[in-house]
């Protein structure tokens, strides 16, 4: 059974933008509403910039589900959170709950009102019916049920972006950092996910002295 | 002893299943209460890339040559 999951390689990012030009195109997606963006970090600093491009994750226990008090959301059987527009109200509380600031909100009428919520939709288009106008208008291009992949990673120059079932796009990226020959902690991100390794010759962090009194 | 090693081999594959991860699973054309198709129950494209209709595993070894396609390794290499 596949997970849908998109994995971005932040050594290979060029930080080109092509991802979020390809959702924006594929989609048509309107001004002010991003459902990808490139984040970089460390920007100018040499040998340390790294960027990755960022969309709705998919997650198996997404917060946003969570949350939605009009339970808009759901997730198909390929493990896409898709939601319907036709229940959601707008609200923003998925936006708060979202680690990754998916979810976007476009501006809907003169006062800036916030619309519907819009966001990734792994180019599954949403419950209406697939490869239809009314789907294509309110969630964008429905690849998988063309038999494709969403535009953003296709269109990925460098393939730093893989899109697909999680157990192939993380056998494509391990075999991949086998090659560049890394081990483990030699890898960029390594130190910020598990923690640095301690320093020779540091003494050993102390552990927490135990609470006196009552037990 | 036949009884048994059915037994076994049942519980063996349990091993194996994925649980639901949703408080109300998907039903026959619906996600939690959601009407949505199926992306493979739909009629492939012409020129486009090909699986029987209503067929997941066709879709999914059509999608999965798509997704190794990204692996520019194996692509270039071979």
């Amino acid at each position: 059974m596949a997970r849908m999951k998109f994995l971005c390689d932040a050594e290979r990012c060029i930080e080109c933008n092509g991802c979020v030009t390809a959702c924006k195109n594929e989609n048509e997606v309107p001004w002010g509403v991003n459902r990808r963006r490139v984040v970089t970090i460390n920007d100018g600093v040499v040998g340390a910039e790294k960027s990755i491009s960022v969309a709705c994750m998919h997650c198996s226990d997404a917060p946003c589900m969570a949350v939605c008090p009009v339970d808009c959301f759901y997730r198909t059987e390929d493990g896409v959170v898709l939601h319907d527009k036709d229940l959601c109200i707008g609200c923003g509380y998925c936006f708060y709950a979202c680690p990754f600031g998916a979810p976007q909100f476009p501006q809907a009428g003169a006062f800036g009102l916030r619309g519907k919520m819009d966001k990734c939709t792994f180019c599954a288009g949403g419950p209406e019916v697939d490869r239809s106008d009314a789907e294509f208008k309110k969630y964008g291009r429905n690849r998988l049920a063309e038999g494709k992949l969403p535009a953003c990673a296709e269109m990925c120059s460098t393939k730093a972006l893989l899109g697909g079932d999680g157990d192939v796009i993380a056998d494509i990226y391990r075999e991949r950092v086998a090659r560049r020959g890394l081990k483990g902690a030699e890898a960029w991100g390594w130190g910020t996910a598990y923690g640095q390794p301690p320093k020779a010759g540091a003494a050993p962090a102390a552990p927490a002295a135990a609470p006196k009194g009552k037990s | 002893m036949k009884r048994l090693v059915l037994i076994a081999a049942a519980v063996a594959v349990a091993g194996c299943m994925e649980l639901e991860q949703t408080a109300t699973p998907s039903k026959a054309g619906k996600y939690q209460g959601k009407p949505d198709t199926l992306p493979w129950s739909n009629q492939p494209l012409t020129g486009g890339p090909q699986w029987k209709q209503g067929d997941r595993t066709s879709w999914e070894e059509q999608i999965k040559t798509r997704q190794l396609a990204q692996h520019e390794h194996r692509r270039i290499y071979q």
